[in-house]
């Protein structure tokens, strides 16, 4: 927001702004100090989508953009800046092409790369403001990081089936996202919207949240989210407001912190984004083709731990569904003297049902290495990918 | 005593219900033994921000007749 007396409004912008310009909390003024400021969106996926959409649209001058991906099929029903023709294209280059056909007054900035905390700082050093649409918890950890060390406001939202979270995190009025949550947490309790699906409107509804706070702490109006968190729940229709606040205790921003530099959290929390890094021994794992062969000639008993839901959209034939967090109760209804083959979609789930089924004392099971979607790529191809 | 219960998100699913009333003995519980009773006899996961009448707090609050305590797991879906 520097220089904002320095800029002007062309006449096409003056039009383009109009129904802002009207508005006695944005005006000229606010228009001016919006064409001023950079915004930094992490993800350009369901949440960077609306955001980046409105963001552009409201006159933002820059717009960072963060995102490796590319566009996919699954991404189409709610990532609404990717067109259909664009699937295999870069997510940045998508976002890029559809900012300009919105506002072709907007500079754009992308950068293709994992957000880490090698990059961290030197990326979001340049901008105003940082909003958080992440999809995993190492990026929110290092933004979060990130915008305490440099006194950023982080516009967290977050999404998943039909629940969405929204608030800004600023050190400097109220709690970070590590007063709440000290560390990522384990897998298993923070099911990803690739895992536990997502209603598409959701992204739209947290993401517009989310670009509405840019704006307002951008034109210094209302009253942000700041010690609060807005909770949705999509399904009942009903919003929530927690009060929260400083962690005195913070290891981040409280009194005494022991976190003073960036650090990429899968490093020391054990979280592992990829399948691959699920590794075990390697006695535990049965590849696809090796599975093709044994169940041409042998006896095993295919086991499908995913969600029912994952099930009925495709399962390797004859196997039965025992999701993951029935398999503790339906133990009773596995033969220990058989061969098990364990699946899921891509092998961490399936780790995790090897490892508790070894504990029970099942010495013949293993785990479909990269799970079905290894077995779609290597044995079936009828198998879409989902 | 009866305490109003909320899950969100994964926990929700883990409980497989969005709330409960529990009933409790005496006129004081604290939200990690609220929570024991709840869930049968679990340890609350560590990465849960608890709210006592939508109010950000710690595991080790008393929880009094008529509050309402909410379970939230983080969210990392975007
Ligand atoms: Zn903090």
């Amino acid at each position: 927001m520097n220089d904002k007396s320095m800029v002007g409004l062309s006449h096409e912008e003056i039009q383009r702004y109009s129904r802002h310009l009207l508005l006695p909390e944005v005006g000229l003024e606010g228009q001016k100090k919006l064409k001023s400021a950079s915004v930094l969106i992490i993800g350009a996926g369901g949440l960077g989508s609306p955001i980046a959409m409105y963001l552009a649209a409201a006159g933002i001058g820059r717009i960072g953009l963060v995102d490796m991906d590319v566009v996919e099929e699954s991404n189409l029903q709610r990532q609404i800046i990717h067109d259909s023709d664009r699937t295999g294209e870069l997510k940045t280059e998508s976002a890029r092409r559809s900012i300009a056909r919105i506002n072709p007054f907007v500079q754009v900035d992308t950068y293709c790369e994992k957000f880490t905390a090698e990059n961290a700082l030197n990326i979001a050093r340049d901008y105003d403001i940082i909003i958080d649409g992440a999809d995993n918890f190492p990026t929110r950890y290092l933004v979060n990081d990130v915008c305490v060390i440099l006194g950023k406001p982080n516009v967290y939202g977050s999404i998943l089936r039909f629940e969405g979270q929204a608030s800004v995190f600023s050190a400097k009025h109220g709690p970070c996202y590590r007063c709440l949550y000290p560390e990522p947490p384990p897998e298993d309790l923070a099911p990803n919207c690739a895992e536990g699906g997502v209603i598409g409107v959701l992204p739209g509804m947290i993401g517009t949240i989310q670009a509405n706070e840019a704006i307002k702490i951008i034109i210094g109006k209302g009253t942000p989210l700041y010690n609060r968190l807005l909770v949705l729940d999509a399904l009942d229709m009903r919003f929530r407001e927690m009060k929260i606040s400083k962690n005195p205790d913070c290891s981040l921003c409280g009194n005494t912190p022991t976190i003073t530099a960036l650090i990429d959290s899968q490093y020391y929390c054990g979280i592992t984004p990829k399948s691959g890094e699920y590794r075990m021994d390697r006695n535990e794992f049965i590849s696809p083709y090796e599975l093709a062969e044994k169940l041409d000639n042998d006896d095993v008993l295919l086991v499908d731990v995913r969600s029912p839901e994952e099930h009925a959209i495709f399962a390797i034939e004859n196997s039965i569904s025992i999701p993951l967090q029935e398999l503790t109760a339906r133990v009773g209804e596995l033969n220990k003297q058989r061969d098990i083959v364990i699946y899921c979609k891509s092998g961490i789930r399936g780790a995790k049902a090897v490892e508790f089924l070894n504990a029970e004392g099942f010495a013949r099971v293993r785990n479909l290495d990269g799970g079905i979607a290894a077995w779609a790529k290597e044995v079936d191809r009828e198998i879409p990918g989902y | 005593m009866n305490i109003k219960v909320r899950y969100f998100a994964s926990m929700r699913d883990r409980m497989g219900r969005a709330e409960d009333t529990v009933s409790v003995d005496g006129d004081t519980i604290t939200v990690t033994d609220l929570w024991k009773k709840a869930s049968g006899g679990q340890d609350l996961p560590a990465s849960t921000l608890i709210a006592v009448n939508m109010e950000y707090t710690d595991s080790a609050h008393a929880v009094k007749n008529g509050d309402e305590v909410a379970f939230f797991p983080p969210v990392t879906g975007g």
